[in-house]
């Protein structure tokens, strides 16, 4: 069997999660010899035709960025969303919150008109997307079994409950006791609760959970002493277009 | 001689971001050499207006994964600043150690698997992973080693966890310090070793070219001029960080969404061989040796050299880091939170070298601590016209090379300034027209 042919993209992205993806220095030689990396731009010169796999990262933000995608979804036979920017449109959706009117002379001043630009968009707004791999960079371990799963065939599979449940299991102080902010309770698992072990708190970067209840999130956090401007403005750090999907969130 | 030439590198590969390289001759008149900056905008000014000084640097981090480091540092400064926040010497020998290790980690990245599969003429590291495999490992060793350094200090490589405003939320033990150290001293001094022997052996692949320009870097009398200091041009002297924009002078131009920059002169560099410019007197003995035998002698006006520059920075910055493990160890570490109680409001800026070059930040706060205003202004950014610039200097001199070796010369030029483009469009966009 010849081995799988596997892309990689980047779209509106600070390529973070690439960069993470080449951080595994002590398996990337024998990942290599399961795969052929047949087009990865910020790395290497070829181009190919056709893909097993593709791996896309970054938003769709551009005119540009619509055409591309669908080119590449018309030549992959499987494409993973690689990091939030991808998965959700991630931290670039920050800018979908602010009237764009206001966001475009921020930036251009008179000249505001001369530049066109789209809101940042999830892959799964223009093309349909196989797989999603979670978290603003994407997390390591959570990559290597979506890749393992499907050169083996197999549907991965992806969690589905709070980062509080990772949190608990490693026995980390809750940085809520500590006064501390955190979006743990309604952010989904798979980082193994990584900010909150290194005493930091849960920036919510992997999304909310899918059965997210926004008043009870919003509670804790006032029980906490956020108000809910606050609250839900962090919460739309890396998360603006799911909270405007899925539920009305009022005051913005 | 009177020639026409076209030449366009759609989507140059091996550079971070998307960009074209554009060159125009008609009878042996340059109309055009320039490098295009296709990349979409991204608004993080825009963004970062509203936002509470907690969350400014793990916002602005996200505008490059790998300047991250560079960004959170930045940004912790310049709140810092804005905010009157005091550092203890503990937080700010930690801060160093993750900058030199962000700083060797990307120039190995950049000097070992973007930059010299040119040399080697093959289109990317892969190949050379069944023909050069020993470089490769040792290549891949020091990354690792490097992203242990921020895995240990701050949590994650990618997107550091633990560094905030006034400190860290958590503070590495002594017994993963003690390891860092004696994995620098013998494998990494060792790898650092192997792949300047390696580039040595590679010298005479790298392009004879000369082009005087102005350097710009951050300058410290204490130190080769990384983590923090003055802002210094090699064409006026010393500037304090409070006057960048009269030094970055930042302008438009049609064929790039990311803005250029000028000062003295019509262009200026930034980045690993500026730096080596300026300071070069302040390296480790050990690294000024190595620049020697590389042929790499201050000032030098080659921008191929950079390359070189990357490496000699690589010995620095494992040498130094082992000295500041040493110190942290002597003195032992003490369980200190950081102190984030401001002691006033409003305007903040602050300098960091990233690996490619001076970075600016700039944030003014209201007296909630809720950020009014912000600019940034990327390394990047400030080398296009510096790049143009030699592009035009360079294709007349190497017009009777045939079209694939002035194509491969000026990719390996724009390649050898390791641009780092989703940066340099963090807020711009503009429409090309032909
Ligand atoms: S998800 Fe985060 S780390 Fe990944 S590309 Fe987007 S901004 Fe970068
Ligand atoms: S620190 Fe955050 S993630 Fe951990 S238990 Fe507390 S609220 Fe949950
Ligand atoms: S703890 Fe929260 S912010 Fe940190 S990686 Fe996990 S989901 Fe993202």
């Amino acid at each position: 069997m010849s081995k799988p042919k596997v892309a990689f993209f980047d779209f509106t992205s600070c390529e973070g999660c690439q960069l993470n993806k080449l951080n595994f220095e002590n398996d990337l030689l024998d990942m290599l010899k399961l795969v052929d990396i047949v087009e990865f731009r910020e790395a290497m010169d070829n181009r190919a035709d056709e893909y097993d796999i593709a791996f896309i990262e970054g938003s769709i933000s551009s005119p540009t960025c619509v055409e591309r995608i669908h080119d590449i979804r018309r030549r992959t036979k499987i494409l993973v969303a690689l990091g939030q920017c991808a998965v959700s449109g991630g931290i670039n959706a920050m800018k979908n919150d602010q009237p764009s009117e206001w966001v475009r002379e921020t930036v251009y001043g008179e000249d505001k008109y001369l530049f066109p630009s789209l809101p940042a968009m999830p892959v799964s707004a223009v093309v349909k997307v196989d797989y999603e791999i979670r978290g603003c960079p994407m997390s390591p371990p959570e990559y290597l079994h979506v890749l393992k799963s499907l050169l083996l065939g197999r549907k991965p599979e992806l969690k589905d409950y709070a980062v509080c449940v990772e949190c608990k299991l490693k026995e980390n102080e809750c940085v809520l006791d500590k006064g501390m902010f955190c979006l743990g309770p309604v952010t989904r698992a798979g980082c193994e609760a990584i900010c909150p072990s290194f005493g930091q708190y849960c920036t919510g970067c992997r999304g909310p959970v899918s059965d997210l209840n926004k008043d009870g999130a919003v509670n804790m956090l006032k029980a906490h002493g956020f108000s809910e401007a606050e609250a839900i403005k962090r919460m739309k750090m890396f998360n603006t277009n799911d909270l405007e999907k899925t539920i009305s969130w009022g005051a913005k | 001689m009177s020639r026409d030439l076209s030449i366009d590198v759609h989507h140059i590969t091996r550079v971070e971001g998307h960009g074209n390289i554009v060159v125009d001759m008609k009878n042996g008149e340059l109309r055009k050499a320039q490098l295009d900056i296709v990349e979409p905008p991204r608004f993080f000014e825009a963004m970062m207006k509203g936002r509470s000084f907690h969350e400014a640097a793990i916002i602005t981090s996200r505008i490059c994964g790998i300047c991250s480091l560079g960004h959170q540092m930045t940004s912790l400064k310049a709140t810092e600043a804005a905010l009157g926040l005091e550092l203890s010497e503990q937080t700010i020998k930690l801060r160093k150690l993750l900058v030199h290790g962000s700083t060797f980690q990307s120039n190995v990245l950049h000097a070992l698997f973007l930059a010299t599969p040119d040399f080697l003429n093959v289109g990317s590291v892969f190949p050379l992973v069944e023909t050069h495999k020993e470089v490769v490992l040792a290549a891949l060793r020091l990354k690792r080693l490097a992203n242990e350094m921020g895995e240990i200090i701050s949590g994650r490589a990618v997107h550091p966890i633990s560094c905030v405003p006034g400190g860290f939320t958590q503070i590495p033990t002594e017994d993963k310090l003690k390891y860092l150290k004696e994995q620098l001293e013998t494998q990494g001094l060792k790898d650092v070793a192997f792949v300047a022997e390696v580039l040595k052996s590679l010298a005479g692949e790298i392009p004879v070219f000369k082009r005087e320009t102005e350097y710009i870097s951050v300058y410290s009398d204490e130190e080769y001029g990384l983590y923090d200091g003055q802002i210094c041009s090699s064409d006026s002297g010393l500037y304090p960080v409070e006057d960048y924009l009269s030094v970055t002078n930042e302008f438009v131009v049609a064929h790039s969404s990311s803005k250029h920059a000028r000062f003295n002169r019509s262009s200026y560099m930034v980045g690993a061989l500026a730096r080596f410019n300026n300071s070069h007197k302040l390296l480790k003995p050990e690294a000024r040796d190595l620049a020697a035998s590389l042929g790499l002698v201050a000032p030098n006006f080659n921008p191929y050299m950079i390359t070189v520059a990357q490496v000699v920075e690589v010995l620095h910055c494992v040498l130094d880091s082992i000295d500041l493990l040493d110190d942290l160890l002597t003195t032992g570490l003490k369980q200190e939170k950081p102190n984030q109680q401001p002691t006033k409001y409003g305007r903040g800026i602050a300098t960091t070298e990233v690996p490619r070059g001076i970075l600016f930040h700039d944030y003014t706060y209201n007296r909630q601590g809720i950020i009014e205003a912000a600019n940034c202004i990327i390394p990047t950014g400030q080398n296009l016209a510096n790049i143009d610039d030699d592009m035009k200097k360079l294709v007349p001199e190497i017009l009777d090379q045939g079209k694939d070796t002035i194509t491969k010369k000026l990719e390996m030029l724009v390649r050898a300034y390791d641009p780092c483009i989703s940066c340099s469009v963090h807020m711009l966009d503009v429409e090309f027209v032909e």
